[in-house]
């Protein structure tokens, strides 16, 4: 058996053309792979078919559509792979946005209203971390609960109307352009590629995986499971309020019923992005391809003049589909192996 | 007597292990037949094949004369042959009746469950087995003992010829063993045969009529009870030749390097006291249950205590978490490879790296190159079979899957190791590479603690061996004293 396993060594060595042949066979089977050849596949599909796709406009209008809730994608991606999920992030999405904007209101200075917003986001995920963990309440009924209580919040504070009248400085973030590309677009973009590396590389956020990946082995590995999952919940929040509150610098008006379903549009797009319920699994830009895929088809069908009803059930096919053929293409890889062992 | 059941022949092969090799068993009527051996000497794997869970590779089953081949759990069922695994299989939030009969609940003609039906028969059946237990009280508000028995309530309710029982008084006290046992014995008077899987060989004296040794997967004999002396069944479950697959013992450098001093865990009565030497491997022997990785947990912080003081190197220390330590040097290798010690969907690299993530990084950040010199070095010295360091550990073989949470544990460098059933499992090759490489540890000072219910890993490997009983360590013996004899006395407490 030794020498076997030195004989694999060796060889891997000396073989230049192995690496290449390994990166690309690797490449191919990596989740995000397939999406982004799924999206070209789409994107040039659409732009045969009815000549707009690529037009700035239509992919401004795109990445617009898609930049807040890509800034919600690196806290619902952590949540997943630690093996629980975020149900609340709709709501604090919401509530984030009408505090800063109530704030606003009350004439405190921008940094500070921005400051409040993201406190109350960072409150919501605390208070989700702490149930999960001391209370040991399951992530599905804890983050259910504070979808009720974020939403109602958001409802009582503005009495059920849309705040409006901020001051348009405010409105830089969401609005104004740098070197031609929407500011929006910017932040999320950056919000995405840090969060990618950070779960990439950072030794504190590989210990989600850990966490994910085997609770107990993690627990006996010396991993603080409880720090990380409250970390986890409450940078969810973080990141869901930050998100609403860029949707009112965009929209210039606090909408309380902003956000709502969400929460499941997102989980949906992390998943179709290699996250897996189970937890253990899932990158932060994997997130975002599903996030665009989900985005192209449901502009191919504005392109197309699909009806506007028919978009749900295409995005609850897309996400079934998606899901199916992974799951299906993991258990024929391991077929054979099964087969060998017993 | 005729002969209810028997099995000829029967042989099984899994990876890496002949778990049964031409094994018999003759059960007559009503008698109560006893089945007894070590770990691995092929007991369950018996009884598998006889309630249709495996099939075996060859062999013939006769029941009644009639050659069976049982192939499902509901085949045998069918044939009257009910088994109670070791691992209860009740639905704690339902009701005793509703677990006495899963799948055969009386029904009206739309569908629906004729409560007061299904209430009576199990009454009835509860009653005929004398045993008091409520039928319409949820199982969850029983006891141990009571959940045992409804098991078998639901195992007899097919109205069973043969009765299967592993290890049924395994997470029983004394006394309601000792209930149990009267109840088995009823049922036999009742023209039912029991084949009775157990380790402790009191009970086994106590009830059964017949008891059939196995060893290694060998069939070794059969004998009435009344004929045969208790020293003459462990003479017969032993008796092997260890062979060279264990290192030379070491010398111990005679430095106490771990003092545990009236180590108590929350709701037991018991407190334990023991130390370990640098370069020592210290065994811990005993039945499965007797509280060997429940103190384990407890000294590694990874389980409450109730009082003691942990010394190292003479100097106190206070262990609340694994974390800590894992920083004082202290590894522990669990038992359950699977549900606690691996993370079976990440690669090989990242599965080794888990415990000394600060040591791969910088400033935080992972160093993708220093995490797979890690990983290399591991799988080099441990000779790991496998084709990448990226490969995901449920891909590989047990062996190899065990050679890698051990890596975890080295990368710590530790002082002080406790391993968990570390060869559990895993094939002869495997088992020999890794038992080497923890001698080779204590002799760089390290000290190894070995849990085991492999007797000759014990013996083999062990400087010193403790018995625990219990939860209680109850014997020591020196590596010379230490006999497979007398570490089964103790820990059946015979």
């Amino acid at each position: 058996m030794a020498s076997e396993s030195v004989k694999k060594v060796s060889a891997q060595k000396n073989n230049m053309a192995r690496p290449l042949i390994n990166f690309l066979t690797q490449l191919v089977k990596v989740r995000e792979f397939a999406l982004v050849a799924m999206i070209i596949l789409i994107a040039v599909g659409l732009e045969l078919y009815t000549g707009r796709f690529f037009t700035t406009v239509n992919l401004n209008a795109i990445s617009l559509g898609f930049s807040t809730s890509a800034v919600i994608v690196f806290g619902m991606t952590m949540a997943l792979v630690s093996g629980g999920f975020d149900l609340s992030v709709g709501s604090v999405f919401a509530l984030g946005g009408v505090v800063t904007a109530s704030a606003l209101r009350a004439d405190i200075p921008i940094p500070l209203a921005i400051l409040a917003g993201l406190s109350v986001g960072l409150l919501a995920g605390l208070t989700n971390g702490l149930l999960i963990t001391k209370v040991k309440i399951n992530p599905f009924i804890t983050t259910l609960g504070m979808m009720g209580i974020a939403r109602g919040a958001s409802l009582a504070v503005t009495k059920g109307t849309t705040l409006a009248g901020l001051p348009p400085e405010f409105f830089v973030y969401g609005q104004n352009k740098t070197f031609d590309l929407f500011n929006l677009i910017i932040i999320a973009f950056f919000i995405i590629i840090v969060g990618d590396v950070l779960m990439r590389r950072a030794s504190a956020f590989r210990q989600i995986y850990y966490v994910g990946g085997n609770e107990e082995a993690a627990r006996l590995s010396g991993i603080n499971i409880d720090r990380v999952k409250i970390a986890v919940y409450t940078m969810s929040g973080i990141f869901a309020a930050l998100a609403g509150i860029l949707s009112v610098s965009r929209f210039t008006v606090a909408d309380p019923g902003a956000g709502t379903g969400e929460e499941l549009r997102i989980i949906a797009a992390c998943i179709i992005g290699g996250c897996s319920l189970q937890g253990g699994r899932g990158t932060v830009i994997g997130g975002l391809f599903g996030l665009i895929f989900v985005g192209l088809i449901n502009n191919g069908m504005i392109l197309l003049r699909v009806p506007v009803y028919w978009q749900q059930l295409s995005m609850g096919i897309v996400l079934l589909l998606a899901v199916g053929f992974d799951t299906l293409s993991q258990r024929w890889q391991l077929r054979p192996r099964v087969r060998q062992s017993s | 007597m005729t002969s209810l059941l028997t099995a000829s022949n029967i042989t099984k092969q899994f990876p890496g292990t002949l778990a049964l090799d031409n094994v018999q068993l003759d059960l007559q009527a009503g008698e109560i037949h006893a089945v007894i051996g070590e770990n691995g000497a092929g007991k369950s794997t018996l009884m598998k094949i006889l309630a249709g869970v495996i099939s075996a590779d060859s062999g013939q089953i006769h029941l009644n004369g009639e050659p069976i081949n049982p192939t499902t759990p509901g085949e045998a069922l069918a044939l009257g042959i009910a088994t109670v695994h070791q691992e209860l299989s009740l639905i704690p939030t339902l009701t005793v009746a509703e677990n006495i009969f899963p799948g055969r609940l009386p029904t009206n003609r739309f569908g629906m469950v004729r409560y007061g039906e299904l209430f009576k028969r199990a009454q009835s059946i509860l009653s005929k087995l004398n045993v008091a237990v409520d039928p319409r009280a949820s199982v969850e508000k029983l006891s141990i003992a009571n959940q045992q028995l409804v098991e078998i309530a639901k195992a007899i309710s097919s109205d069973c010829k043969i009765l299967i029982l592993d290890e049924p008084t395994s997470a029983l006290t004394d006394h309601e063993a000792d209930q149990l046992l009267a109840f088995l014995k009823r049922l036999a008077q009742d023209g039912v045969s029991i084949v009775y899987i157990s380790h402790k060989l009191k009970e086994i004296f106590m009830t059964a009529n017949r008891v059939t040794i196995l060893r290694d997967g060998k069939f070794v004999g059969t004998h009435q009870v009344s004929e045969i002396k208790p020293d003459d069944v462990i003479r017969m479950m032993v008796g092997r030749e260890l062979g060279n697959i264990y290192p030379d013992k070491g010398k111990e450098t005679g430095v106490t390097l771990l003092e545990v001093q009236d180590l108590r865990l929350p709701e037991t009565r018991v407190s334990n006291s023991f130390h370990l030497l640098e370069g020592e491997i210290l065994g811990f022997a005993g039945l499965i249950g007797s509280g060997r990785s429940e103190l384990a947990h407890a000294l590694f912080g990874a389980a409450p205590k109730l009082s003691g003081t942990i010394r190292l190197h003479g100097q106190e220390v206070h262990i609340h978490s694994p974390k800590q330590a894992i920083k004082l040097g202290i590894g522990y290798l669990t038992e359950d490879r699977k549900q606690a010690g691996l993370f079976l969907e990440m690669s090989l690299k990242q599965n080794v790296s888990a415990t000394v993530l600060n040591k791969v990084s910088q400033a935080g950040f992972v160093k993708p190159e220093r995490e797979r010199q890690l990983a290399r070095e591991y799988v080099q010295r441990l000779s790991v079979s496998t084709s990448s360091i990226e490969q995901e550990v449920r891909r590989l073989s047990g062996g190899n899957q065990q050679k890698i949470l051990l890596s975890k544990w080295l990368a710590i460098q530790p002082r002080i190791l406790i391993v968990d059933e570390p060869t559990r499992g895993i094939d002869v090759g495997a088992k020999k590479e890794i038992h080497h490489l923890l001698r080779s540890l204590c002799e760089k000072g390290v000290g190894v603690i070995i849990i085991s219910s492999e007797l000759p890993e014990i013996l083999g490997m062990c400087d010193r061996v403790l018995v625990m009983h219990e939860g209680a360590i109850i014997a020591e013996y020196s590596g010379r004293e230490a006999t497979e004899e007398n570490i089964i006395r103790s820990a059946s407490n015979h």
